[in-house]
């Protein structure tokens, strides 16, 4: 394997340039690493949008990606800081189950979907299917996302600073959705809800982890979620299904 | 599954890399679409010509075709390309189906070329010489057939219309529909591809006075089903995805030029990424450059 350690790699930093290391041999490195490795920094060059890159790692250990990521970046994720510096492809931390994703750029379509744990921070925008069948995951977008988003979505957080696209939460379980611009359209079975104390606590709690905490205004944010009326089959909602 | 790439240069200076360009971005889309591929370029054009494209069963003698038409033709392989007087064009396309019945015209207009083969994307590009070929714009398909067969015929782009081509990611639920409008309006579809109907149906269109823009806005409502179209016009390129967004879609842009990609991947080597605006066109929206405006 031809992992290059750069000269000025601190303690414990291992820098792999994927225009020279095969993605096979960063990925395969990553996945052997044990929960008490002493590498736990790794900084990744030449991404140059190839998939799948760092996914399925897990061990308490940040990477730090220097440019734009293909699909499913940090899919799967456990415990691992995966820090994009750039844009993400589709999919961007599918499946995390715990963990830290941190996309400096914008994320195409399906970021975060399905998984069940960790946070996911996208500097940028989102586009189509954010959140898609979440499970618990708490994503926080600083910008918008497009149609589709929290599709599904099951439990976890979905907060999002701009606007959101059309047909937000469609057949929506108990994920949290708190949007602070327009929501272009709610999708079935999708309502806004009122804004308690325990919720604005809940999105506070969130906007911490994300480092926004007194950056945005709370009381900007609506809440939306599920109205439970589509969880059992009923005749009358035969249209909805 | 399909990959598309497309180069749209808004300055001169990229011009003779042109056709490089695009063929390492076509090399990139291969595992997208192995089958075959496909591109047209637009390069220098002679006023008061038209270029035809021609496409031979393998071995066709173009040298002694064009001597026998009285037209020299520039061959690439299993293409060759024909400049004739416009006076000219419909004599010349008679006596091309006369002597050489078997040679077939896959493409017109003043600047735009079109080549596409069966095989690896790579291979494609490489006999028919794409990355020494200068132009302003150029579109680009790897193909991963799923609604016709893999064949020369069905790989794309698709070109209906004067220096009109398309190529397509995604699979049409309408198109039988659509061709036989099409075919009332007397418009030839000369495959089962549901793509070329997608072609055809721009040129129909425009042919009533839609700009290529206009004529994508109308496709909203009269095609239906999953795709991702980049259309090239003699001096434009136009963008479009479907509502749902079901096939991916990046583009970036610079001073220099604007380029559409199926996949990140495929713009990471060109001049100047690192500083584009890199963007995931919006679905249902119309994207439209042209040189003339």
């Amino acid at each position: 394997m031809n992992l290059s350690l750069k000269p000025e790699a601190a303690e414990g930093e291992t820098l792999v340039d994927l225009a020279t290391t095969p993605l096979r041999a960063l990925n395969g490195a990553l996945h052997k690493l044990a929960a008490d490795t002493n590498q736990t920094l790794w900084t990744v060059a030449n991404p140059a949008g190839r998939h799948a890159i760092a996914a399925g790692l897990d061990a308490p250990i940040t990477v730090e990606i220097d440019g734009p990521v293909g699909y499913y970046c940090a899919g799967m994720n456990k415990q691992a800081r995966v820090i994009v510096h750039g844009n993400a492809g589709v999919g961007v931390a599918e499946n995390m189950m715990s963990g830290f994703v941190h996309v400096k750029g914008d994320a195409s379509q399906a970021a975060g979907a399905t998984a069940h744990g960790g946070l996911l921070i996208i500097d940028g925008n989102a586009s189509a299917r954010c959140g898609i069948s979440m499970k618990g995951i708490d994503i926080v977008v600083k910008g918008s996302i497009g149609h589709m988003s929290a599709f599904m979505a099951q439990a976890g957080t979905l907060t999002v600073l701009g606007d959101a696209g059309e047909a937000l939460g469609d057949s929506l379980y108990e994920a949290r959705l708190f949007v602070r611009g327009s929501v272009a359209s709610l999708g079935a079975d999708c309502i806004e809800k009122e804004m308690r104390e325990e919720h604005k606590a809940l999105l506070a709690s969130k906007l911490e982890a994300a480092g926004l905490l007194g950056e945005v205004d709370i009381s900007e944010f609506r809440r939306y979620g599920s109205a439970r009326t589509l969880y059992h089959f009923h005749v009358d909602n035969v249209s909805s299904y | 599954m399909c990959g598309i790439v497309g180069l749209f240069l808004k300055q001169p200076k990229l011009e003779p890399e042109l056709g490089a360009l695009l063929s390492q971005m076509l090399d990139i889309m291969c595992d997208r679409g192995p089958d075959s591929a496909g591109f047209a370029v637009y390069g220098a054009g002679t006023p008061g010509f038209v270029k035809l494209t021609l496409r031979g069963p393998a071995g066709t003698d173009f040298a002694a075709l064009g001597d026998k038409i009285g037209h020299p033709v520039i061959a690439r392989d299993t293409h060759g390309v024909m400049s004739v007087p416009v006076a000219e064009e419909t004599t010349v396309r008679a006596a091309l189906a006369r002597l050489a019945p078997e040679v077939r015209v896959v493409g017109a207009g003043t600047r735009m070329e079109l080549y596409k083969e069966v095989g690896l994307p790579a291979d494609v590009a490489k006999r028919f010489e794409l990355e020494t070929m200068s132009g302003t714009h150029a579109i680009g398909h790897t193909r991963m057939a799923t609604e016709s067969a893999v064949t020369t015929a069905g790989a794309h782009p698709f070109s209906t219309g004067p220096d009109q081509c398309l190529v397509h990611n995604g699979s049409l639920s309408n198109h039988a529909g659509v061709r036989r409008l099409l075919a009332r309006e007397g418009l030839e579809v000369t495959t089962e591809n549901d793509s070329e109907v997608a072609a055809a149906y721009l040129t129909y269109r425009m042919r009533g006075g839609d700009s290529l823009g206009e004529a994508l806005e109308h496709s909203l409502g009269d095609l239906d089903g999953f795709y991702t179209f980049v259309v090239g016009t003699e001096s434009g390129f136009g963008v479009l995805r479907d509502p749902i967004a079901c096939k991916p879609a990046v583009m970036a842009e610079t001073y220099d030029y604007v380029a559409f990609a199926s996949e990140y991947r495929a713009l990471a080597g060109l001049p100047g990424i690192e500083t584009a605006r890199v963007f995931e066109p919006e679905p249902a929206k119309v994207y439209f450059w042209d040189r003339a405006a």
